[in-house]
């Protein structure tokens, strides 16, 4: 189950996501973007994306390819339901994106995300990994 | 959380000064502009301050850090944050313009009354949700291919003006005529053109929106009169969008780069959402003609609605534009920083205004208000939420010596978008909107609901105190009838 959650600031939102891995940590953040986005349950695995992302240091990363994402979701008209890590170093991250063509009538459309931001981002080792990434909405 | 209470310095009814003892780093005081009630708001809001203390870190930062009486949290910069950097050792932040780069707001007035639009809203409602593409993953009614979106980039409102889409009076009407001369379309990334593309000629959806309104309230006879502004119940209309994707992801290109050149000039900042550059470096330079294409993008995107709103107006009415009276009063931004002339220590000095979620606000004489406008002042536009009322205001002198000419640019949320989905149901908000006579069509429920008035401050305390501590003067208040919004 994707493992996430939302807190609240006046103008935008956090997700915090959580895992057992950095690589959880990056699914979990993209599922928790997106379910904001659309009823993301309601996406069907059509086609397979590949996503590469490099940023300087690993909590930019996190930001980057949220980024890439919303992209892909604004420039090609893609939204996803499924995120597998292929491959996460320090400043590189290659994964696939399954999902398919944005349909407003039936994806229920919810919230524009404009981006991910680096404003308190933090991504932490404790019990399990988590992040906290505030988007602009 | 009530520290920042003794920690404002009380300047007078409407100035809260946070002094440079507060942080180690600050290169200049801080200034809110708000009065009691408003700061209780803004210090429960804990960061809004602080944010306002650490824009004071920018290297080559004058006078002070500035706080319109909008002001919330944001991102590095608060909303509702002015600050001026030296052109020549200062630094240019595109945090301190953020990721809706002009976002802004344009005014046509009628000479429609009231009586006229009322018994035909819905009519008009529903013409102008079918002719302007709203709403998110709505694609543009215009599609331009290669070269002709360098023109959109270069030329601004006047590709639009030059397309078809609108008159040569209306770039007259424009903050800076529709186009800010120093954007170079080679420094905007193919990933921000991809975006922008598809989007050119939409409203989008968030907090946008396009207005019909009735004249509620005039305070200021003279300067309405000039703005074309004669009565209660005259119809007038708002547009407020901004440049889409095209601009969330040339702000975000930037802030990697600037995040990088952070590192390589040694610049200290407390906050990584501030990355910024040195004014004149490749890379402020860079971000400066790529953030010149944004605005150019966001006002060829505001002259698109505003010439598809007069063809669907004139198609209703069965009469042209120019008899329908539908002239643009004035387009302003709202997040946008630029290179102007100051006076700093007594001296004029070019620095680098950012404004984000703040409007200009240049007095009568200056020479970039209009010259139909020079007696009374450029027109400030500043919505409110869609279930009470917007304010059109005008610069002054005293605008100009304490805020690099800049006023408050809104309402600013008070409750969060979630909280908002879960106390407000979507038919309540519709059945406010209804009572009150305001007739509207929305391409989501959920915007309904965290659009809602309940959301907002009120606007009219922000325009009051912006009033009161003489950075603006109010001048008429209009109420909406007929709303659109993505």
């Amino acid at each position: 189950m994707p493992n996430f959650e939302f807190t609240d600031h006046t103008a935008d939102i956090g997700i915090i996501a959580y895992g057992n891995s950095v690589e959880e940590v990056f699914v979990n953040a993209a599922y928790g973007m997106f379910s904001l986005i659309a009823d993301f349950e309601k996406v069907a695995e059509v086609i397979g994306h590949q996503v590469v992302a490099e940023a300087p240091d690993q909590e930019e990363l996190l930001v980057t390819w949220l980024n890439e994402l919303l992209y892909l979701f604004d420039a090609e008209g893609l939204i996803f339901s499924r995120f597998e890590i292929v491959e996460l170093r320090q400043h590189y991250v290659r994964a696939m994106a399954y999902g398919e063509k944005v349909d407003p009538s039936r994806h229920n459309l919810k919230t524009q995300v404009k981006a991910a931001t680096y404003h308190q981002l933090k991504l932490e080792k404790g019990d399990e990994f988590s992040a906290r990434i505030i988007l602009d909405i | 959380m009530s520290s920042w209470r003794e920690r404002l310095k009380k300047i007078d009814d409407y100035r809260w000064e946070i002094e440079t003892s507060y942080k180690p780093g600050m290169r200049v005081p801080g200034l809110l502009y708000a009065d009691e009630h408003m700061l209780e708001q803004i210090i429960g809001e804990e960061q809004s301050p602080e944010q306002v203390a650490n824009v004071a870190f920018l290297p080559g930062i004058v006078g002070k850090s500035l706080a319109m009486p909008d002001i919330h949290w944001g991102y590095g910069f608060p909303i509702g944050g002015v600050a001026a950097t030296r052109v020549d050792d200062g630094v240019i932040s595109p945090g301190g313009v953020g990721f809706d780069i002009n976002c802004g707001v344009r005014l046509l007035t009628t000479n429609l009354m009231e009586k006229d639009v009322r018994p035909r809203i819905e009519e008009i409602i529903g013409q102008l949700f079918a002719s302007i593409p709203s709403g998110m993953g709505s694609g543009g009614r215009i599609r331009v291919k290669g070269k002709e979106m360098d023109r959109v980039l270069r030329d601004g409102a006047r590709w639009a003006v030059e397309k078809g889409y609108g008159d040569q009076e209306d770039l007259e009407f424009t903050e800076e005529n529709g186009c800010l001369k120093a954007a170079d379309p080679d420094q905007v990334s193919e990933k921000a053109r991809k975006r922008g593309i598809p989007q050119l000629g939409t409203l989008g959806s968030g907090n946008h929106f396009l207005e019909i309104q009735m004249v509620d309230e005039i305070y200021d006879e003279v300067a309405a009169g000039v703005f074309g502004v004669h009565r209660a119940g005259q119809v007038v209309i708002l547009i407020h969008t901004g440049s889409r994707g095209f601009g969330h992801q040339v702000c975000d290109d930037y802030l990697k780069t600037m995040g990088l050149a952070v590192r390589k000039y040694g610049i200290e900042l407390p906050d990584r959402q501030l990355a910024c550059a040195p004014v004149k470096s490749p890379e402020g330079q860079a971000y400066l003609a790529a953030m010149a294409c944004v605005a150019n993008y966001a006002w060829a995107n505001r002259q698109c609605i505003t010439h598809w709103t007069r063809e669907a107006l004139s198609g209703i009415f069965g009469r042209s534009p120019r008899e329908l009276g539908l002239r643009q009063v004035y387009d302003v931004a709202h997040n946008i920083a630029k290179i102007e002339k100051h006076a700093v220590d007594g001296k004029g000095l070019l620095v680098c205004v950012h404004r984000k979620g703040a409007t200009r606000a240049f007095p009568a004489g200056h020479p970039d208000v209009p010259d139909a406008y020079k007696d009374v002042g450029q027109p400030v536009l500043i919505p409110g939420d869609m279930g009470r009322y917007s304010y059109v205001a005008v610069g002054t002198q005293r605008a100009m010596e304490e805020t690099f000419g800049s006023t408050c640019h809104g309402a600013g949320r008070v409750q969060s978008r979630s909280k908002a989905r879960r106390d407000l149901s979507a038919s309540d908000v519709a059945d406010e909107l209804r009572a009150k006579g305001i007739t509207f069509q929305v391409a989501s429920r959920s915007a309904l609901v965290e659009e809602a008035s309940q959301a907002y401050k009120d606007v009219s305390e922000v325009v009051q105190v912006a009033d009161g501590a003489g950075i603006s003067r109010k001048v008429f208040k209009a109420r909406p009838i007929g709303v659109i919004k993505g």
